[in-house]
């Protein structure tokens, strides 16, 4: 009875990280990108319960928050907006299938055997340790005599996961944040750059009229020539 | 974080406002004219239609004018700061960073003079290109002063991101959108092979600063994830400055970008990321030097091999400097694999001397463009010699410099590698690097050979005053510090004295 309860954990991991690896092939392999679309739902909550797992409670929950909530219905809305119903039903063996899969399957045996053979840092191999930090107060104490004294007390406490991320974040980690924060912003400069018409102001205040002049007189040579 | 911190951080700061702020300049171009005066346009000039933009370029020259000084002010005040022990872990205003920033800052400049009358002919906005190329700069300025591996990778990613929009901007070429597609695709595959380094390494060291990783890999015997660890690090910054078994991508996109982005690319961008490679190199990983430095070695060999040899054959000017410049990436590298104080000077002296060598090699090809695509041919170069005959005799400068001939500034940059790699008993790569410096004099003077010996089309020339200035400037520098190369050399060795002591000390690699 024992083992079985010190062997649930695992158990639950197997489970859920086959319906994670399962439901991100299907993915790529569904034909209806809708169906695509809810297999990578899936795919996130079953990611969101292997962080929540490991004791990262808060990464879980962003998981859901962002990746199910937020993300997942802007994929929706774009597959409803732009009316796929299902992709024309394409060969599925391309002549580089074979050499693809030996190469990703050489590279992840690589990966999968050095990364189980390393020799890893004590704080990343026991995730509690990082968690629980020492905070030194002087406190006052008064003695039976009258007397007051301080002392110096070292308290550890476990920080919260939230509080562990956000010290992290807002405190250590401030400057590559922000940095990222720009690097959001240059990605949606050039999301209008390349996405916007390439007329200037200027251009669209004026040259509707010449377009349709042009269009106007290449119809005539047109109509010349196919006379 | 407090106030000293923002401090430190105040020309980064400035550069993002300004390039933010260059985003609304649209708004400060005068009222359209009104209707009725389109139609005196025509159909055969659309170039003419996007005015407006002129003030643009020097609106971007007033950013980085006052970005400079504000470095080179907070520099004078670096050393009396405090700063918080957070922020300390994540970025650095050392000599090392502020040589490369002010290096940034230069390079950028020239290549917004020399976006200018390329932006005016062709219809797309010259600010959001201008913003862009702000962006890149801060990315880059994180870089050069990032001490820590996030930072290091989130400046990195600013800055490709930027250059893949840059690369991308004739969205109307073909070419142009293969090339930023090209580029962001194996681009982004680069940076995830990066960041898959970087977590083992975390995962080894326990730490992202540069000095922790130092610190722990000195008590550390080799262990097989810190070496792949290494090792993917390593294949993510040779994809960065485009060394041989990572450079499919090189040719491609420089020849599909738009002219003054390839220079961007071929300069500032791998400047940037030589930056970081020797400082992660020098300052992190020099501990171990034996289990890196062949397979740097092996990658060195390779570009100079494949990046000279393949360049011979090329017609095309941008293919045949993209090439170049793959063989240029194993020169550089030789410093790093030296891991000497003559290693760490020689990148230093050869990205500059490179950079700017470079630059007026682009420069002198864009007077020659004609519209949009032209002016890239080795043809294009015949009769220069009678057509523009100072620019012909700066043009065989620049080669010349790139080639590492003695008068030039080349050939100092190319003393210090090749000798750093003898000392560091790699004589065979200083061989192969000596041999191959020879093939690209070759294939270099295939174009000294077109501007002068032969007859010339009469193709006109567009010898605007920025592409002059930039022309001269390279000139300048290429020839006073080719020729009275003291105080670069000084410079040089103030900046990077602190990496070369740091790899000075341990040192097992000998």
């Amino acid at each position: 009875m024992d083992s079985l309860t010190a062997n649930v954990p695992l158990l639950l991991f197997l489970i859920v990280g086959t319906i994670a690896v399962a439901s991100s092939i299907l993915v790529v392999a569904m034909r209806n990108p809708v169906h695509s679309a809810l297999f990578l739902l899936v795919t996130f909550l079953c990611v969101a319960m292997l962080f929540i797992m490991r004791g990262a409670d808060f990464v879980g929950a962003v998981q859901v928050l962002v990746y199910a909530g937020g993300i997942m219905v802007l994929f929706l809305f774009v597959v409803m907006l732009i009316n796929v119903r299902s992709l024309p039903h394409e060969r599925m063996t391309s002549p580089f299938l074979l050499g693809g899969l030996a190469v990703g399957a050489a590279i992840f045996v690589l990966f999968a055997t050095i990364v189980r053979t390393g020799a890893y840092h004590d704080e990343v191999n026991r995730p509690d340790l990082l968690r629980s930090t020492s905070t030194h107060i002087t406190e006052t104490v008064r003695a039976a005599d009258g007397t007051v004294a301080t002392r110096h007390v070292v308290r550890h406490h476990i920080v919260g996961n939230s509080e562990a991320v956000g010290s992290a974040l807002y405190q250590d980690y401030l400057v590559p944040f922000e940095v990222a924060s720009l690097f959001l912003l240059v990605a949606m400069i050039g999301a209008i750059v390349i996405g916007k018409r390439e007329l200037s102001a200027l251009e669209e205040e004026t040259v509707p009229d010449f377009i349709l002049e042009r269009m106007e007189t290449e119809a005539d040579v047109k109509e010349v020539v196919n006379a | 974080m407090n106030w000293n911190d923002v401090a430190v951080l105040l020309p980064e700061i400035i550069v993002t406002i300004g390039a933010s702020l260059l985003l609304l300049g649209p708004f400060l171009r005068r009222k359209p004219r009104p209707a009725g005066m389109s139609l005196g346009l025509g159909a055969g000039q659309p170039a003419e239609v996007s005015t407006g933009d002129e003030s643009a370029k020097w609106w971007m020259l007033a950013l980085l004018v006052i970005t400079a000084i504000s470095l080179i002010g907070v520099s004078w005040a670096a050393e009396g700061l405090a700063l918080s022990a957070g922020f300390s872990q994540m970025f650095a205003l050392d000599a090392f960073s502020i040589f490369f920033k002010l290096l940034f800052i230069v390079v950028i400049a020239m290549v917004a003079l020399l976006s200018d009358d390329f932006l005016r002919e062709s219809r797309y906005s010259a600010w959001e290109y201008y913003s862009l190329l702000g962006f890149a700069l801060c990315g880059m300025m994180f870089m050069a002063s990032g001490v820590n591996l996030i930072t290091i990778w989130v400046g990195l990613e600013l800055m490709s991101l930027s250059s893949y929009i840059l690369a991308g901007y004739y969205k109307n070429e073909e070419k142009s959108t293969e090339a930023a597609m090209k580029y962001f695709i194996l681009g982004a595959v680069s940076s995830a092979i990066l960041l898959y380094g970087i977590s083992l390494i975390y995962g080894v060291c326990g730490s992202l600063n540069l000095m922790d990783i130092e610190k722990s890999l000195s008590t550390l015997i080799s262990n097989d994830a810190l070496m792949f660890g290494i090792m993917l690090l390593a294949a993510g910054l040779c994809f960065k400055v485009a060394a041989a078994p990572f450079h499919v991508w090189t040719p491609d996109v420089y020849v599909g970008a738009p002219t003054p982005i390839t220079a961007f690319l071929s300069t500032a961008s791998k400047a940037a990321a030589f930056a970081i490679f020797a400082r992660i190199f020098y300052s992190a990983l020099h501990d171990f030097h034996l289990d890196w430095s062949n397979v740097l070695a092996t990658v060195s060999a390779l570009s100079m091999i494949v990046g000279n040899l393949a360049a011979i054959t090329q017609t095309n000017i941008k293919r045949l400097l993209a090439y170049s410049s793959i063989g240029h990436a194993g020169y550089v590298l030789l410093g790093i694999i030296s891991l000497s104080d003559w290693g760490i000077r020689g990148i230093l002296i050869y990205t500059t001397v490179y950079v700017f060598a470079t630059l007026g090699i682009w420069a002198t090809i864009l007077m020659m463009r004609r519209h949009e695509y032209a002016g890239e041919e080795i043809d294009d170069f015949e009769g220069l010699s009678k057509r523009a005959p100072f620019w012909a005799f700066a043009m065989v400068i620049f080669l010349l410099s790139l080639g590492g001939i003695p008068p030039t500034a080349g050939f100092i940059g190319k003393y210090y590698l090749f000798s750093a790699a003898i000392e560091a008993g790699y004589g065979w790569l200083a061989i192969i690097a000596v041999v191959m410096s020879a093939v690209s004099i070759f294939y270099y003077f295939k174009i000294v050979v077109a501007m002068y010996l032969r007859e010339g089309k009469e193709a006109d020339m567009v010898i605007t005053r920025p592409l002059q200035v930039v022309g001269a400037v390279a000139l300048a520098v290429t020839l006073i510090f080719g020729v009275l190369p003291a105080p670069l050399i000084t410079q040089v060795e103030q900046s990077s004295h602190w990496m070369a002591t740091r790899a000075a000390v341990p040192h097992v690699g000998r």
